[in-house]
């Protein structure tokens, strides 16, 4: 890659760095580079400190690094908390030159373990507690500044519109430090006016201030800068043409897509961070264009609290429709004793579990993939249930499809795992594809013949009475039994309103009719008639969709890898890397792997395991042995305290993994840092823990 | 075919106690699903926890019977995924006004078309007897080891109070009456809510078959002074009849003060009914106007091949860069 970029913009909460990063972001990927950006925000409305970093690449990456090469600053707070993250030689930072004399001591929103931290790192300096002293600090690393009064460019924008209140409007800051930024970076000023324009779509009038400000900012920065220093700064360079077909999305449209292709037209939720702006997008794209039929639509409906969510999102399954809900780790937690009702009647909901830190409220505007366990374990009782993890935003759309499919195929609860390091990603990816889609449901009664049912299929007879999804219109079957024993223990589905399919369920074990039994003869036979799902679903679910190797041990094995065999001949007879991991740890683990292959030439690789309930065990194993290497290093790569993947691989398989690299700052681990532990990993002076810190 | 009464009877065995104010519930139920002629198929009890969660298996219509004091949630998303189905979600009081008194109170804010019934009885009978939300402070039934120390609820006010839009009481043995209160109930366009006195025979020594006939108020005359009376015999007009704030407010207030009435008089039959609020499915139909014709339940989502037939295109070219 030739550019390799990360830019950084802060500011208080509701000073618009949301909008101000989606202008860049825009901007950048209309001149064809990648995108990959994170949000990070506190749990406030406004006022408290946000930031958002933007990597811009001209190839894929998958991950943040750690580190900023531009940080635009239009606060002290940001400068305050950011200086130390630019890097040296090359790194700028621009900033508002007005906020220079603030001192630490009046930023309120400073919390105290990290003010005494700033202070330590000021006092070692011999930097003065301001912005100033923290930026000197800054340029004696070989940080270059930028310093731009932004008052006055406001003042020029007053003048020029001759509305002298705009000489005070501080929301415009962050269009005018996106401006510089983009400026400085050596982008055009067309494409930026026209994303301004493009963001601000719904209200002119701000849209047009928001143009002026960027045109005058564009020229400020000659103006103010020093001219050799800007020459001197870092541009974008790359291919200045864009790949056809990309697509610049916010990471809870993968999932919220994703289920809209799915055909889910049903989704109960309550409000809770991250994911409830999964379920707002699908309401305000309530109404569905349907291919060669009448509008369809999806009922979205807020909820009294998560345990009506998941009540209303069963209830809606017992119709035939295809239902979710979407949820964080309490409102999931709230969820359990609905789960093991879902299970035992064998209804198909959807869970989408964006986690964030926890326990109880935690870190809730956070990240963490700490909900692993008890995902997997949630309910009282025993029953069969579908945990699946995706480990990017694209990936998120088509998995979604899938998820689906697998609940109905299987008649089983399905929960699928994202995260808030998911959630607010803002990542350029191929355009999502709809026909891509392939919409399987099981034996469901009552359905065209034209749905393919794959489970049907295989188990041909095995329902015995013929009513399976591929039938079309059934008899009236007087004996119809909605937990009819049959040879794989998948019994035909009905639907509330079907006539003459008159089902029972209860929450208590049940006869095939669905009525309360306490037999003990028949309740062994549906424990097992239940739990034999779980084979059914390592046997049937095609092995690629259980777990992957994302990046091979082969050499020549990815696009333009000239020199990867060099890896063996430098690293000599030293033991091979195997990376495992699973949900958003892949993608920065992914570009870590690459690195240490390609920057150190080590041998390595990385597994992901999606599917993490039932534990595909059978397939991870032939994917760890598939090195042919005894020698391995398996190293367990994800964001909590105890390495839950690494539990499981334990109980599982009886494997130890050899080292785990963790995080639970509540921060998205970055490439860089994975990267530098694998190294030490590889040359053995790692602990088996390694804990990773980097973020604000 | 015409539908009679003993098609809507399972052959499940019935294990409620001898005597239990169930049966009646039960039989009023399946006299009122054959006496409107609603489809089997059509219909789907969804019952809570306790011995009144078993009533979903004694009528021959779909079934449901979920968990404690989470009826409402499961009922509520089958009616909206599936408009079609004449929906009744029947549990104890414990179950609607303790553990699931939230989705009660929720429930009653979204007026969703379909019908609550509760059993009301005092007492958690199938954990043998513990207070429950409608029992009297300072009552002690006889499981209890000492008086109870809450407050009851208020059920026909808090349902009023809610935004219930039918709020009815009946009594488990008068089953002609509550009968005719369930038809009403189901007919009502929106969320009605039908209180049924229920005694325990077993375990709420109180509120008795007996106490509730005004056994005990027998003094001098041998003549019973029975408590129950019913609000239609009465000059008691529960309609809001025009959609005004005012007249509204009347009602509401009317039906808050008539619920307050306990002891030695107590009313049944319908408190307030009001079908000028429009139920939930017209403020869905103000967004999706084809929700009536075109719900959830009925949508195709797959092409002939199965693939997806939902047309993202729109949407992803607002995506791309």
């Amino acid at each position: 890659m030739e550019t390799d970029l990360t830019w950084m913009m802060g500011g208080p909460q509701g000073s618009g760095v949301e909008s101000g990063a989606n202008i860049f972001s825009q901007v950048c990927a209309e001149a064809g580079y990648h995108i990959f950006g994170k949000r990070e925000f506190y749990s406030n409305i406004k006022g408290e400190h946000s930031y958002f970093a933007v990597r811009v690449t001209d190839g894929v990456t998958h991950s943040s690094t750690s580190g900023a090469d531009l940080l635009a600053a239009f606060d002290a707070e940001t400068v305050f908390r950011h200086y130390d993250d630019v890097h040296g030689g090359g790194g700028g930072i621009i900033y508002n030159s007005e906020i220079e004399r603030i001192g630490t001591e009046r930023v309120h929103t400073l919390d105290g373990p990290f003010v005494e931290r700033l202070h330590r790192r000021l006092d070692e300096s011999g930097a003065e507690r301001t912005v100033a002293g923290a930026l000197q600090c800054a340029r004696s690393r070989g940080v270059s500044l930028y310093p731009v009064p932004f008052k006055e460019i406001l003042a020029r924008l007053a003048e020029r519109t001759g509305d002298p209140k705009l000489g005070g409007f501080v929301r415009l800051y962050n269009t005018i430090a996106v401006t510089l930024s983009l400026r400085l970076l050596g982008m055009p000023a067309a494409p930026l006016r026209n994303s301004v324009a493009k963001i601000f779509a719904k209200k002119p009038a701000v849209s047009d201030i928001n143009v002026q400000a960027a045109t005058l900012a564009y020229d400020a920065l000659d103006t103010y800068a020093d001219a050799a220093s800007t020459q001197a700064a870092r541009r974008l360079r790359g291919p200045g043409q864009r790949e056809p077909h990309t697509i610049l999305v916010q990471g809870y449209q993968g999932t919220a897509l994703g289920k809209m292709a799915a055909g889910c037209r049903f989704q109960a939720y309550y409000p809770i961070t991250p994911a409830s702006d999964e379920s707002v997008y699908m309401e305000t794209h309530e109404i569905i264009d349907v291919i060669d039929d009448r509008p369809g639509s999806t009922a979205v409906i807020q909820t009294e609290d998560e345990i009506c969510a998941i009540g209303m999102t069963i209830g809606s399954v017992l119709t035939g429709t295809r239902s979710a809900t979407c949820t964080s780790g309490p409102g999931f937690s709230l969820m359990n004793e609905s789960l093991g009702w879902a299970g035992i009647n064998e209804v198909p909901i959807v869970i989408t579990d964006y986690q964030r830190s926890g326990p109880a409220t935690g870190l809730p505007t956070r990240h963490g993939q700490d909900d692993l366990l008890s995902v997997v374990f949630a309910g009282h009782g025993e029953f069969p249930r579908i945990v699946y993890a995706s480990g990017s935003v694209e990936e998120s759309f088509y998995d979604t499809g899938r998820c689906f499919n697998y609940a109905e195929e299987f008649q089983v609860p399905l929960i699928h795992m994202m995260d808030k390091f998911l959630a607010n990603t803002v990542q350029t990816c191929r355009r999502f594809d709809p026909q891509r889609v392939e919409i399987r449901r099981g034996r469901l009664l009552g359905e065209a013949a034209a749905v393919s049912d794959r489970t049907a299929g295989e188990a041909a007879g095995a329902a015995g009475d013929g009513h399976d999804g591929g039938s079309g219109e059934e008899e009236a079957s007087p004996a119809y039994h909605r937990f009819a024993f049959t040879e794989d223990g998948i019994s035909p589905r009905a639907k509330l309103g079907m006539d003459d399919f008159i089902f029972w369920n209860t929450g208590d074990e049940s006869d095939e009719t669905g009525h309360i039994t306490e037999d003990p003869i028949l309740r062994t036979r549906m424990m097992e008639k239940r739990m034999s799902r779980l084979d059914l679903i390592l046997d049937r679910m095609p092995a690629g969709e259980q777990a992957l190797e994302v990046i091979s041990g082969q050499a020549h094995d990815h696009d333009d890898d000239d020199d990867d065999d060099e890896g063996d001949d430098r690293t000599g007879g030293a033991r091979p890397i195997t990376a495992i991991t699973w949900g958003s740890a892949t993608g920065p683990a992914r570009d870590a792997v690459e690195m240490l292959r390609r920057q150190d030439g080590i041998r390595a690789r990385l597994i992901q395991v999606k599917l993490l309930h039932p534990f595909p065990t059978r397939r991870v194993a032939e994917l760890l042995q598939s090195d042919g290497r005894e020698d391995r290093i398996v190293v367990d790569i994800e964001s909590n305290y105890s390495g839950q993947l690494g539990t499981l691989l334990a109980q599982n398989m009886g494997l130890r993994v050899d080292h785990y690299i963790l995080k639970y700052s509540g921060r998205g681990m970055t490439c860089t840092e994975i990267h530098d532990t694998l190294k030490k990993i590889a040359d053995g002076t790692a602990e088996k823990r390694e804990v990773l810190m980097y973020g604000a | 075919m015409a539908l009679r009464l003993a098609d809507y009877k399972t052959d499940v065995h019935n294990d409620w106690c001898p005597g239990c104010g169930d049966f009646g519930i039960v039989n009023a139920i399946q006299m009122a699903l054959a006496e409107m002629g609603v489809r089997r198929d059509k219909a789907a009890i969804f019952s809570g926890i306790g011995c009144s969660g078993k009533t979903s298996h004694y009528i021959n219509t779909y079934g449901v019977h979920t968990l404690h004091g989470r009826v409402l949630t499961f009922a509520q998303g089958a009616k909206l995924a599936n408009p079609e189905m004449t929906i009744l979600a029947v549990g104890g009081d414990g179950d609607g006004l303790g553990i699931g008194a939230g989705h009660f109170v929720a429930a009653g804010r979204r007026n969703i078309d379909m019908t609550y019934v509760i059993f009301d009885n005092g007492v958690y009978g199938l954990t043998k007897g513990q207070a429950s939300p409608t029992l009297k402070l300072g009552e002690k039934t006889k499981s209890l080891p000492s008086p109870n120390t809450n407050h009851s609820v208020n059920p026909i006010g808090l349902a009023v109070a809610s935004g219930f839009t039918f709020v009815a009481r009946g009594y488990s043995y008068d089953v002609r009456h509550l009968k005719y209160l369930l038809t009403q109930a189901v007919r009502h366009r929106g969320l009605s809510f039908l209180d049924v006195l229920q005694p325990c025979p077993t375990y709420n020594d109180i509120n008795t078959r007996d106490w509730y006939a005004g056994k005990d108020l027998m003094k001098e005359s041998l003549e019973r002074h029975n408590r129950i009376y019913r609000l239609e015999d009465t000059k008691y007009d529960p309609t809001v009849n025009y959609d005004d704030q005012a007249e509204n407010n009347r009602h509401l207030s009317q039906a808050l003060t008539k619920s307050l009435e306990w002891g030695e008089r107590i009313p049944t039959g319908v408190f307030y009914s009001n079908e000028l609020t429009g139920p939930y499915s017209d403020r869905i139909r103000d967004k999706i106007p084809n929700y009536t014709e075109n719900p959830p339940a009925r949508q195709s989502i797959a092409r002939a091949d199965g693939t997806s037939n939902t047309n993202l295109e729109e949407i992803l070219d607002s995506l791309e860069v």
